[in-house]
């Protein structure tokens, strides 16, 4: 089942807290859209607004051309995957997954073929008879999908589904999650506060940042070209690193703090000489020198086999993280330089991206 | 593992069990024997055992000019049953509406449920006893439960294992499509029956020992307890048939040691066991 969704102006206060300020999001029918920020970002919140589980301040939520805000959770056609999998724990696996259907009076001939269907689909067919606390997380993640998918619903919800599993069964839970709507092509909301669910699992990415929308783009984009340096930070791991600087040479170079001017390869920015900017550039894209450059002062090695990760200090006391393939050369101070076409430049003083003029 | 026996803790136990098993097994060796001799202080540690037709005989025919014994257990458990089912019934629903629902004086509502803890039975006996002559309950079986049926301790406890119950799963079912009472009968009684077991237990003893209401409230003999009854048997005059008495006692003990071992299973789940 098909079905696009709509939030228009959606806001959320709990007494004088304000937590979401207005969001407008179109999903198109089948879209996996992931929304992504720190804790306490409003994520969550939204997710329940769409749910139903909390009632909106202000706004419109439209599910396939139809205002459902003010319609109670049962009646939108909604299914969740919850974070601690909120399974019925008297209840079997099968009757787990059967319990939505026999709310809705569905035949018992259908609520069977729909359970199995699921089932088979998530590899749960031998454990239909037993109940949660005898399955393993990765089984009752499986059986809380379940328990969405026999539902046939408009629209999916995931609220931090992965982030109670151990890290290898995270990765392969994610996959799954991912072959699974896409086969199913059921629109979806997908929240999380890691990075890396976000960039693989969405369609697109919504990164709020306290209640506020900052930036709606594929992963790809996001992470080429993020909106702020809050979205700069947040994505990407290692983190981008954000160094001090000012608009130099008519708007065409960045004069670092730490001592080089860098020149701007993709245009000028508009601005006067001297105006605040922080410039990122990611930890990969830190180019090793044999000497000149910027001289760093390493901290840290962090070896992660395929690559490796150094922290270190550059004169000016900035941090300054690389990601190097292969392993770290063995001196204590090397020399790093940072190549013009990765640059990412903001304003400091709004933290927004500047765009080349001209 | 230390598989060398340890002697101090065997005694120490056996010592215990010796100390709560004694009364009883004197109660029971005395209930075979002739009353003449217990009222001497002659009571033996060995039953009688041509003295076992006493059981019989007290649960068929009584005592002299009292109930038989078999009406006044029937009574007692009636009663520990109605007492025990509807505080369960009613602490089970007014805990569920101050904790799932948000209406307006709903902790006024919780408080005064609370604070009714404060006002033992004891203490409100004669208003309450005004009350039921009102109704023209007293000597009736509603008249002997019905007051001792509302239940602060239960709705607190309730409360308390509702409170446990992950936000989560409440959300999950509402997303289901499960309206309150559905949710009640689906979800919430089969989570907490561990709860629900144990507290019939404690709740069904309380019942079986009450004494100074059904005193009060039921001078009909039909309706005299089994704790009632005993007394009633001491109490008369001076030749008191003490073998029939402890054959009473004995007997009285019976129907909530069934209770308890049949919960029991359930009874130690609702006590040890967390929300898993």
């Amino acid at each position: 089942m098909m079905a696009s969704l709509k939030l228009e102006g959606l806001r959320k206060s709990f007494g004088a807290t304000k937590v979401l300020h207005g969001i407008d999001l179109e999903l198109a029918s089948g879209e996996m859209l992931v929304i992504v920020g720190a804790s306490g970002c409003g994520k969550s919140t939204l997710l329940r607004l769409v749910a139903g589980l909390e009632e909106p301040t202000a706004g419109r939520i439209v599910l396939d051309g139809r205002d459902v805000a003010n319609l109670d959770p049962a009646e939108r056609d909604i299914a969740m995957v919850f974070q601690n999998y909120a399974l019925y724990p008297h209840m079997s696996v099968f009757d787990n997954m059967a319990y939505g259907l026999k709310i809705r009076r569905l035949s018992t001939a259908e609520i069977r073929k729909r359970v199995e269907e699921a089932a088979d689909m998530l590899g749960l067919r031998p454990l239909l008879d037993r109940k949660p606390r005898q399955l393993s997380g990765g089984q009752r993640q499986r059986v809380a999908m379940g328990r969405a998918i026999v539902r046939h619903p408009k629209l999916f919800l995931f609220d931090e589904p992965l982030s109670n599993l151990d890290a290898k069964l995270r990765v392969t839970m994610r996959a799954e999650i991912k072959r699974l709507q896409r086969r199913m092509g059921v629109t979806s909301l997908y929240v999380t506060h890691d990075q890396v669910e976000a960039m693989t699992l969405g369609d697109r990415l919504l990164v709020l940042h306290q209640g506020v929308p900052v930036q709606l783009a594929t992963p790809m984009e996001v992470f080429e070209r993020p909106a702020d340096i809050y979205v700069a930070g947040f994505i990407g791991a290692p983190a981008m690193n954000l160094l001090p600087a000012r608009l130099a040479a008519g708007g065409t170079a960045a004069q670092l703090d730490a001592g080089p001017l860098v020149p701007f390869a993709d245009g000028r920015r508009a601005g006067a000489d001297g105006m605040k900017l922080t410039v990122g550039i990611r930890p990969e894209h830190v180019a090793l020198v044999a000497e000149g450059g910027l001289a760093l002062q390493v901290d840290l090695v962090e070896p992660l086999g395929s690559e490796t990760v150094l922290i270190g200090r550059l004169p000016d006391g900035e941090m300054l993280s690389i990601k190097l393939a292969g392993a770290a050369p063995p001196e204590e101070t090397v020399h790093v330089a940072i190549p013009p076409p990765n640059l990412h430049v903001f304003d400091a003083a709004t933290g927004l991206r500047l765009e080349p003029r001209g | 593992m230390n598989r060398r026996i340890d002697w101090t803790a065997h005694i120490v136990l056996i010592l215990g069990v010796a100390l709560f098993v004694l009364p009883v097994w004197l109660v029971f060796a005395g209930a075979t024997q002739d009353p003449g001799a217990i009222d001497r202080g002659e009571l033996s540690l060995l039953p009688n055992l041509h003295g076992f037709g006493v059981f019989a005989d007290v649960l068929g025919n009584g005592v002299a000019g009292a109930t038989p014994v078999w009406r006044m257990l029937a009574v007692s458990f009636g009663m520990a049953l109605a007492i025990a089912v509807g505080k369960i019934a009613i602490s089970l629903l007014s805990a569920y509406a101050v904790t799932f629902f948000r209406f307006p004086l709903r902790m006024v509502c919780f408080w005064t449920i609370f604070i009714t803890l404060m006002l033992p039975v004891e203490v409100r006996i004669i208003p309450t006893y005004a009350v039921m002559a009102g109704f023209g309950l007293i000597n009736s079986f509603t008249g002997l439960t019905v007051p001792l049926i509302a239940s602060a301790t239960a709705t607190l406890l309730f409360r308390q294992v509702f409170l446990a119950i992950p936000d989560e799963l409440v959300e999950a079912a509402r997303m289901d499509g499960a309206g309150p009472w559905r949710f009640f009968r689906d979800i919430l009684l089969p989570v907490s029956a561990a709860n629900v077991a144990a507290l019939f237990v404690i709740l069904f003893v309380y019942g079986w020992n009450q004494y100074l209401w059904p005193l009060l409230v039921a001078t009909d003999p039909r309706l005299d307890t089994i704790v009632i009854g005993i007394v009633k048997m001491i109490g008369t005059d001076s030749a008191v048939p003490w073998n029939k008495v402890m054959a009473t006692s004995v007997l009285a003990l019976l129907p909530p040691i069934a209770v308890v071992l049949l919960m029991q299973r359930w009874f130690v789940k609702g006590l040890t066991e967390g929300d898993k």
